[in-house]
């Protein structure tokens, strides 16, 4: 009996042939190659003197960190645009955060199964329409004498301001429109992790003689805290990016001033008036953008890693 | 069971107070989310009299379809759709190939797979770091020679990594029995994938495909930067540009009776007819897509 059993076991083998694998990342491969790390050596512009035609980027006169030092030292304009875009991001990331956090919990008390999917539908619907497109709705409703003025003007106020042509009601406006289009997307997120909420915590503490509000305080909240803080972390990440789709379709130069951010900024010195020579300045901005989101992702991720059992990657 | 509990419980004044007030919030709150898309609707219907003078919110004042007469008469309109729709539909077969190419080999083990661990090192590079704006722009244009052209709103936004991760850990959560046994039948990793974990995954699929239909549908920067002559622009960026200056096109246009508003909200509800009409179909899927993509391990 010990001889039969003592028949090797068969090592459990690599399914197929391993080349297949190999063969079948390497079209993806390719495509990244071409169009996410060629850029990166690509940034070999911000480094050069300026863009000559004949001899390309990698031809090009080197010039050192000239355009970094220039960006920091000399160009007012790069200064406001980095300030503008972390207030913007911040603002949207501070005020926008709890929006949908409330509306799941508030979502969640409604019972009737058809109006919860009925809300659930329409808010949503926002975040599948392009900021060109978006951006046209919030033009007219914005619009000198248009749907918002009518609407102050029903409640008696007769405002004369031109409300994106204002620096502050222009921000005001990007902030509320952007978590306007975003929040019923958050809402999906936390409303999925509330009915994952075991029912029988609610029974117990009803048993306890809690009620609806220490209930949602003290069981809700709590359940549902790593997502929040899980959401937190990644959007951190986000802080150096104000939305740069929105704010080229909304903007114009009456509110530079507080509304033009570091993409907005690259593209109109650079590519809007196809500028050339500006390209090694707008290299060098776009990188030292790049860098800095890459610390801030990973830092966030790393705290994820640390805290949570959750991996991004 | 809970159903029925619920139903009988008692409820104190206070919660019902809170109930209704809730419900009533809600409802407002999703009015704001679609009223804007409905005022655009009415201002495209209305002529140009009752849009000029600001009196129509909600219901066309003046019914008529010109403007839409003239969105449809327009032939960029036609030219920038069909480029959209080719966009579409050639961007969205080749972002799901490449997803599952990439998807499948990373969702094996690193033990049947050498070399996972840099492949996804470089998938993490690319995700967390770009050359930024000018770079791409200057590869895009005069390295690969794509500018003016279809391919450059394909081939730069072919891979898509996020898909891809969502894709992989879907094929992660499939029973490893299937393979096992695809494998003890003497399947290839080609016929276990296309026979045995494809069909496995049609909800995955479908939530990629819609990523990149809504992904191409919508965008349109690229539109703008890479190409230089409008008769290569996709249906948003022609919305766009038509928006940045309205002037140029009232100019020439035939039907004074139309105001620039209008038109503007015509052309803006022309190109969200296809998203509105799939969007229930579609907000499921992502729904679905959402919380799977968020399972991990």
């Amino acid at each position: 009996m010990n001889t039969l059993m003592a028949k090797p076991k068969k090592r459990r083998r690599p399914i197929g042939k391993e080349w297949q694998l190999h063969l079948m990342i390497l079209l993806p491969m390719v495509f990244l190659l071409l169009f996410a790390f060629l850029p990166m050596f690509g940034l070999r512009l911000a480094f050069v003197e300026k863009l000559s035609y004949k001899k390309g980027i990698w031809g090009s006169e080197w010039a050192g960190l000239k355009w970094f030092r220039y960006i920091f030292t000399s160009l007012p304009e790069f200064k406001r645009a980095f300030r503008n875009t972390l207030f913007i991001a911040t603002a949207k990331l501070i005020l926008g955060f709890p929006v949908p956090i409330i509306i799941s919990l508030l979502l969640n008390e409604v019972r009737s199964k058809r109006y919860k999917k009925i809300i659930q539908t329409l808010i949503f619907l926002p975040y599948f329409i392009s900021w060109v497109v978006l951006g046209g709705i919030v033009k007219t409703i914005f619009a000198h004498g248009g749907a918002f003025d009518q609407f102050l003007m029903f409640f008696g106020f007769h405002p004369n301001t031109i409300w994106l042509q204002n620096n502050n009601s222009f921000v005001a406006i990007v902030i509320i429109t952007d978590i306007w289009k975003g929040f019923g997307y958050g809402t999906i997120i936390y409303f999925a992790a509330l009915t994952g909420i075991d029912p029988t915590l609610y029974e117990v503490a009803q048993i306890d003689g809690a009620n609806k509000f220490q209930q949602i305080v003290h069981i809700t909240i709590p359940c549902i805290m790593p997502v929040i803080v899980l959401n937190l972390l990644l959007n951190l990440g986000s802080v150096i990016n104000a939305n740069f789709d929105q704010i080229l379709v909304l903007y114009n130069p009456l509110v530079y001033e507080k509304g033009d951010i570091i993409d907005t900024y690259v593209y109109r010195t650079t590519l809007e008036g196809s500028s050339a020579t500006n390209y090694p300045i707008g290299s060098a901005i776009g990188m030292f953008k790049s860098v800095i989101s890459l610390i801030l992702i990973s830092t966030s991720n790393l705290i994820v890693k640390k805290f949570t059992d959750y991996r991004i990657f | 069971m809970t159903k029925t509990k619920k139903r009988h419980r008692k409820d104190s004044i206070g919660y019902i107070i809170f109930s209704i007030f809730n419900y009533i919030f809600l409802g407002l709150v999703a009015l704001l989310c679609v009223l804007p898309l409905v005022h655009i609707l009415a201002i495209s219907l209305s002529s140009k009299g009752p849009v000029e003078a600001n009196i129509v919110s909600l219901w066309p004042k003046g019914f008529n379809l010109d403007s839409y007469k003239y969105v449809f008469s327009t032939n960029q309109f036609w030219v920038s759709l069909r480029i959209t729709v080719l966009r579409t539909l050639l961007g969205t077969i080749l972002t799901l190939f490449l997803t599952i190419c990439l998807a499948y080999p990373l969702s094996r083990p690193a033990r049947q797979l050498t070399g996972r661990k840099i492949y996804m090192a470089l998938l993490i590079i690319a995700m967390l770091f770009s050359g930024g704006l000018i770079p791409t722009y200057i590869i895009i244009t005069d390295v690969l020679k794509l500018g003016d052209s279809i391919l450059s709103l394909i081939l730069p936004c072919g891979v898509q990594i996020f898909s891809a991760l969502m894709m992989m850990n879907f094929f992660r959560m499939l029973p490893r029995e299937l393979e096992e046994a695809a494998y003890i039948d003497g399947a290839d990793h080609f016929q276990t994938l296309i026979y045995v974990v494809l069909p496995c995954s049609l909800p995955i699929i479908i939530t990629v495909v819609l990523f990149s239909v809504i992904g191409h549908w919508n965008s349109w920067f690229d539109g703008l930067i890479y190409n230089t002559q409008p008769e290569y622009y996709p249906l948003q960026t022609y919305l766009q540009q038509f928006l940045k200056q309205p002037t140029n096109s009232s100019m020439e246009m035939k039907f004074n009776e139309i105001s620039d508003s209008s038109l503007a909200s015509a052309n803006i509800f022309v190109i969200m007819i296809p998203v509105l009409i799939f969007y229930p179909w579609m907000q499921k899927y992502f729904i679905k897509g959402i919380t799977l993509g968020s399972v991990k391990e």
